[in-house]
């Protein structure tokens, strides 16, 4: 079932939309901040909720980057992996990242702390390389700062 | 108009510095007027295609004929790799684009603004959510603004990541709660666009111009320029350069005074060896071009595009043909799988670039290569994604060329050291 808490977002976008089905992607956003991923479950709680197919919201939860449908850790850490960043060196960064949390991409940290993904330009290319942890964005990384930077998400 | 501290302007604080004079001003005129202002003022979208943008608001259809929902949509998806202009406007000045927006609604008679913002600029979604609220507050938002009998509604959309949302056609997909895919045209946005309706999408850089336009009239904006089209332009530069960033400055500056003088130069040790001087889907620019004026219609005389000004630098220290990689990678990933050429094409391509990388590619590797630049060039697929991803590569075949064939003699990268 969707929460109460669910249902009153989801109707607060649907209020601006000419129809149900167009508050598809704010649905996946508002259960996804509520559950941390979106499961088979949610995916046909949504489409019943906004009368359309299971289907047609899979379809759109799949092909957004940062819709997940797996399970994340608490912290989702984002590293960009774009020109800017590759110029100056990122693939240390995610050496070095992937050493310390010892997962790859696409993997959560066996205490469920940090899932780690690439991500497409972060739009700070003149402080690369860049990663975003949840909603905070970390520039100009060295190796020497990740710790200091991990150590603030436990 | 910035703080130098990065935080925002308040709208105390932009008002002070002559903010929404130019929307008092646009009242005073009906919107065709305005329209055409804008057009006398050659601003050229910012957005990376240069289009009029007076022009592109005049196929939209007014009077009382015309649908009562007209929608003016902004783009700030802004993820197009090595571009982070729009992210500096929305940060430091979030007034100067709503005053843009309402200007703008105002010329197309549109009734409700949609800004799109990508995921990642939180900041900018945070500061913008306060800038609607102190201008609704204001009375520049909402019902009959300034007793001008004019009403508009503002409202943000945050994405959820995908390369394609900042197609004009594949943004509105988008914004129906549907993936992002790229829609025929015609009909044209400015006919049907956001649900069936007549819709503007605008870039945020675009819009910024607008309010400087009204308040000081067409012939001053076009006078701030160096080259064709008016006004200024915001110039990035990133890689090895000394002092990376964002630079205001007239448009049509040229490339060597970016680099030299606004972006310090290359880092010791560095050479410049080329540029793209756009984002990622922009053709290379090399020592030969530095003279050339960033301006739209300048930089398409060399045979790349000015895109979205702000220049990702390859040294000589760095492998053209990794850089090509990390480019086709993202193209590759993005690709919304729509079209056959660009889904089955950009892969590989992709993979192509990698064995040739890692010293497993072949000679014939480089005429599988030129060939989908023609195959995925303009013209052969749904939109201009694939045609976009091909121009770094076309151009590095052309001007890199011996370092292609430098990494399938030696089987190996010949900018790493083994």
């Amino acid at each position: 079932m969707l929460t109460e808490k669910e249902i009153a977002k989801i109707d607060l976008e649907v209020s601006h939309l000419p129809y149900k089905g167009a508050a598809c992607i704010e649905a996946l956003k508002i259960v996804q901040q509520e559950r941390g991923w979106i499961s088979d479950e949610s995916i046909h709680l949504i489409a019943e909720y906004l009368e359309i197919s299971a289907e047609e919201v899979d379809s759109v939860a799949t092909f957004y980057n940062l819709i997940f449908r797996k399970p994340v850790g608490r912290h989702v850490i984002l590293i960009c992996d774009s020109i800017s960043c590759w110029v100056v060196g990122y693939e240390n960064i995610l050496t070095a990242l992937k050493n310390r949390l010892k997962i790859n991409y696409g993997e959560t940290t066996e205490d469920d702390r940090f899932t780690l993904l690439p991500i497409p330009c972060l739009g700070t290319c003149d402080r690369a390389p860049a990663m975003m942890i949840d909603n905070d964005l970390h520039r100009d990384l060295t190796e020497e700062k990740l710790d200091d930077i991990l150590n603030q998400y436990q | 108009m910035m703080r130098t501290d990065g935080a925002p302007l308040s709208i105390q604080e932009y008002e002070q510095q002559g903010g929404y004079q130019g929307l008092r001003k646009a009242f005073q005129f009906n919107p065709e007027e305005i329209t055409q202002m804008v057009k006398d003022a050659e601003l050229q979208g910012r957005g990376g295609a240069g289009f009029s943008t007076g022009t592109k608001w005049s196929f939209v259809p007014m009077g009382k004929s015309a649908p009562e929902t007209k929608y003016l949509i902004v783009n700030g998806d802004e993820m197009e790799p090595g571009t982070f202009k729009d992210r500096l406007l929305l940060e430091g000045n979030p007034h100067q684009m709503l005053e843009g927006i309402i200007i703008s609604a105002y010329a197309i008679q549109a009734s409700e603004a949609v800004i799109f913002l990508r995921w990642a600029y939180k900041m900018s979604a945070n500061r913008l959510a306060r800038a609607i609220s102190e201008a609704e507050q204001a009375g520049y938002i909402g019902k009959n603004i300034l007793n001008s009998g004019f009403n508009i509604k503002v409202s943000i959309h945050t994405s959820v990541g995908r390369y394609m949302c900042g197609e004009e056609t594949g943004l509105l997909s988008a914004l129906e709660g549907k993936r992002s895919l790229p829609r025929a045209k015609p009909p044209f946005p400015q006919i049907s666009g956001l649900f069936g309706k007549p819709s503007i999408v605008n870039n945020v850089e675009t819009l910024c111009c607008v309010p400087h336009i009204m308040d000081k009239g067409p012939n001053w904006f076009k006078g701030l320029s160096n080259g064709d089209g008016g006004g200024t332009k915001l110039y990035g530069a990133s890689g090895n350069v000394r002092n990376p960033g964002i630079y205001e400055l007239p448009l049509g500056t040229p490339l060597n005074e970016l680099i030299e003088v606004h972006a310090g130069g290359m880092i010791d040790g560095y050479q410049f060896r080329a540029a793209l001087p756009g984002g990622a889907s922009t053709d290379f620019l090399t020592t030969e071009h530095l003279e050339v004026k960033m301006d739209f219609k300048s930089v398409s005389a060399c045979g790349s595009r000015l895109g979205t000004g702000t220049i990702i630098v390859l040294d000589d220290r760095t492998c053209p043909v990794g850089f090509v990689h990390n480019l086709e990678h993202f193209f590759a990933q993005e690709s919304c799988g729509w079209c056959t050429p660009c889904r089955e094409g950009l892969p590989w391509v992709e993979k192509i670039l990698k064995s040739i990388e890692d010293g497993e590619g072949q000679q014939e590797d480089l005429g599988v290569l030129q060939e989908h630049t023609v195959g995925l060039g303009p013209g052969m697929t749904f939109c201009a994604l694939a045609p976009g991803a091909m121009a770094p590569l076309k151009s590095a075949l052309k001007y890199f060329k011996t370092d292609f064939e430098a990494h399938i003699q030696q089987k190996r990268c010949t900018y790493k050291n083994n």
